[in-house]
């Protein structure tokens, strides 16, 4: 087997290590429920509020903020039915053309499947990816319910200005839910400062294990609950507690909370040289997104005439793991809704390539990869019908 | 990540024929950029034989391996004949292709279509018709035609196989609308031949001798079982059962279940799956 280059982090990431060896106890010995009376239960309880506590640092947030969930999906829906819940009579809700579909579908389902009881206002974006303020203060309307718009978009890294959009909604009373699936663990989130009223976390985007979220839910904000069981979460969420996955995810926002600053300087500095020698070194290749309001791992590039999934199987052959915006990778016909949405024109958008680096990556490996992408690229140019009568 | 068989993937990292003949005979040139995929067929003709085949395609892998496998196919063979290739053709060369990815082989066999008209200097059919999905350009002429050919039934398939009602979704409705016309005529016309598909009895053999090696076998090894193709009378298919699989109490559950729905699903909806003891 070839060694794998994994530079697919905004998928997912690699479990940390560290996260693993916290885990492995409540897979075997520390079996007890959460819930129980016997101290066996309770010690395993305390386990769960100091994972608790743990995420509630890394996000400047209190403990009882905190309600866990079993992905990103289900607190982004948990956060947008429950403000709907308790604003019946307001019926609009404004969020962005470059959602993540957990946001975007629910949003356009609600409005086709309720028979357009529901108005929803997709703001645009420019075509570095950026919203824009003046559009979004004139969407806003007494009849908002919420305003859901993501941290930073999983496509191209670009960062939304949150604080600000944050504080134009609450000016207005209007209930505030951010996408921070992107966000978090890769730049700094401190919601004391920060009105936010939902705030959706997932934990495989952040090296700990697929299957756990988080929903922060502001103290004061209203709250009806999606999964309506037990009393677990303070009645926020039924059913018994994800033990493992919690105590790793706690981990693991510990870890991103004590490194966030040198691992960002790091990963910034390979996704840096990568992009610049790919950038350089094939022509026709073009960044999509904003180059500075950026996350710093991630980095979205266009080779013009080719395919995307063409690209991604000839580096999957050299074992080279990342993504693509192209038609045919998605099972869909069309391109990215995001590269779409930023008016990528078809000869750019069908031939995207992101790659999402972590802080498992290595300089050999970015050099690796700055080696092997031209000849890719060329080869399939060669073959590309239009690649030759591009100048006509 | 798409199943690709290992004639796909060994199409598309070393494909066959790229390029372009200078002063074809015959170019057929069909996609385009918006659509996500393109193909430019070139043949050398001489006395009606096709000698050479180029391509040169802009798509994914099964756009690429399906081009690659076109030129192959029709290199040396009389125009007529290679005229007669369908998209299920190319598709079956390739040990199949998932079905999302179907239209990759629909764009060889319009592309030789097109190559083929060019040569003999007439209009081409499928150009006719009235564009039924503006998403991607597709014509009531084609939809009708990949409904006949390929047997669809849901408007999925038709997506799948012509990539009409793909985008959007506004054409749904007339492709449902086509798929009933087509389907409706077709059935009074198909009953007496028995089964939707035309199919000599080596074809059939060959197809199922395919998906037994392919995906059926593959399966029962891993419980140390076998299977042996007997015989195959019309729709009657007469299996062996080896190994593991000979002694088994739930071979017939095995049969039924598994075998007969593989191959119904893959080659003729109408097989049945008998063991010969």
């Amino acid at each position: 087997m070839t060694n794998i280059i994994y530079m697919d982090n905004n998928a997912t990431t690699r479990v940390a290590p560290e996260v693993v060896d916290v885990m492995m106890p409540y897979f075997s010995e520390q079996y007890g429920n959460p819930s129980s009376m016997h101290n066996f239960g309770g010690k395993v309880m305390s386990a769960v509020s100091e994972a608790r506590d743990k995420i509630a640092a890394l996000l400047g947030a209190d403990a009882d903020e905190i309600v866990f969930t079993s992905c990103g999906t289900e607190s982004d829906s948990t956060a947008l039915l429950s403000a709907l819940k308790s604003n019946p009579d307001k019926r609009h809700i404004v969020t962005t053309r470059v959602e993540h579909p957990a946001i975007k579908n629910l949003a356009e389902n609600l409005r086709s499947l309720t028979g357009h009881k529901y108005r929803v206002t997709q703001l645009s974006v420019a075509s570095d990816g950026t919203l824009d303020l003046d559009e979004y203060e004139k969407a806003l309307d007494d009849e908002t319910a919420i305003v859901s718009i993501m941290w930073a978009n999983n496509e191209t890294g670009v960062i939304f200005p949150i604080e600000k959009m944050c504080k134009m909604a609450k000016d207005r009373d209007i209930l505030f839910h951010t996408d921070a699936v992107q966000a978090v663990g890769k730049i700094p989130i401190n919601l004391k400062e920060i009105p936010i009223d939902f705030l959706s976390l997932s934990g495989h985007k952040l090296h700990a294990p697929k299957g756990i979220g988080v929903l922060y839910v502001r103290r004061g904000t209203p709250f009806a609950p999606f999964m309506i069981g037990g009393h677990q979460e303070h009645g926020r969420r039924g059913g018994t507690e994800n033990v493992a996955s919690i105590v790793g995810l706690g981990k693991a926002c510990e870890l991103a909370a004590a490194h966030m600053a040198e691992e960002n300087d790091q990963v910034r500095k390979l996704r840096d040289k990568l992009e610049k020698n790919l950038l350089e070194s094939v022509p026709n290749a073009i960044l999509n997104g904003h180059k500075n309001d950026r996350l710093p791992n991630t980095s979205n590039i266009s080779f013009e005439y080719v395919e995307g999934e063409s690209i991604l199987l000839h580096m999957d052959a050299f074992g080279i793991c990342a993504s693509s915006g192209s038609a045919c990778t998605s099972g869909s016909l069309e391109p990215s809704h995001v590269l779409r949405a930023m008016g990528v024109p078809f000869t750019a958008a069908h031939g995207s390539i992101r790659f999402s680096l972590s802080i498992y990556n290595t300089e050999e490996e970015v050099d690796f990869v700055i080696e092997k992408i031209p000849a890719i690229i060329e080869n399939l140019r060669a073959m590309s019908p239009f690649w030759q009568d591009r100048e006509k | 990540m798409w199943e690709y068989t290992d004639k796909v993937k060994e199409h598309f990292m070393n494909p066959l024929n790229v390029g372009e003949i200078e002063n074809a005979e015959g170019t057929g040139d069909v996609g385009s950029l918006a659509c996500g995929d393109a193909l430019k067929l070139t043949l050398k003709i001489v006395d009606d034989i096709i000698v050479d085949a180029q391509f040169k395609t802009f798509g994914c892998a099964s756009a690429i391996a399906s081009s690659s496998a076109l030129t192959e196919m029709v290199k040396g063979l009389p125009v007529d004949e290679a005229a007669k290739i369908t998209n299920e053709d190319i598709a079956q060369f390739l040990g199949g292709l998932p079905k999302e990815k179907m239209h990759c082989s629909v764009m060889g066999r319009e592309a030789l279509e097109a190559a083929i008209a060019n040569y003999k200097g007439v209009p081409l059919r499928v150009a006719e018709g009235d564009v039924v999905c503006e998403c991607f350009g597709v014509t009531d002429l084609e939809v009708k035609r990949a409904i006949q050919e390929s047997n669809l039934h849901t408007v999925e398939e038709v997506t799948n196989f012509t990539k009409a009602g793909g985008g959007c979704g506004k054409c749904h409705d007339r492709l449902q609308e086509l798929i009933d016309e087509v389907q409706k005529d077709s059935t009074a016309k198909i009953i007496p031949m028995k089964g939707p598909k035309r199919m000599t009895t080596l074809q059939k053999i060959k197809m199922i001798e395919e998906v037994l090696e392919r995906e059926i076998r593959p399966v029962l090894k891993k419980d140390g079982g076998d299977i042996e193709l007997v015989d195959v009378d019309g729709d009657y298919v007469l299996v062996s059962l080896r190994g593991a699989c000979g002694s088994c109490a739930k071979s017939q559950t095995t049969l039924k279940e598994y075998v007969e729905k593989k191959l119904r699903e893959q080659v003729i909806d109408t097989l049945i799956v008998e063991e010969d003891k």
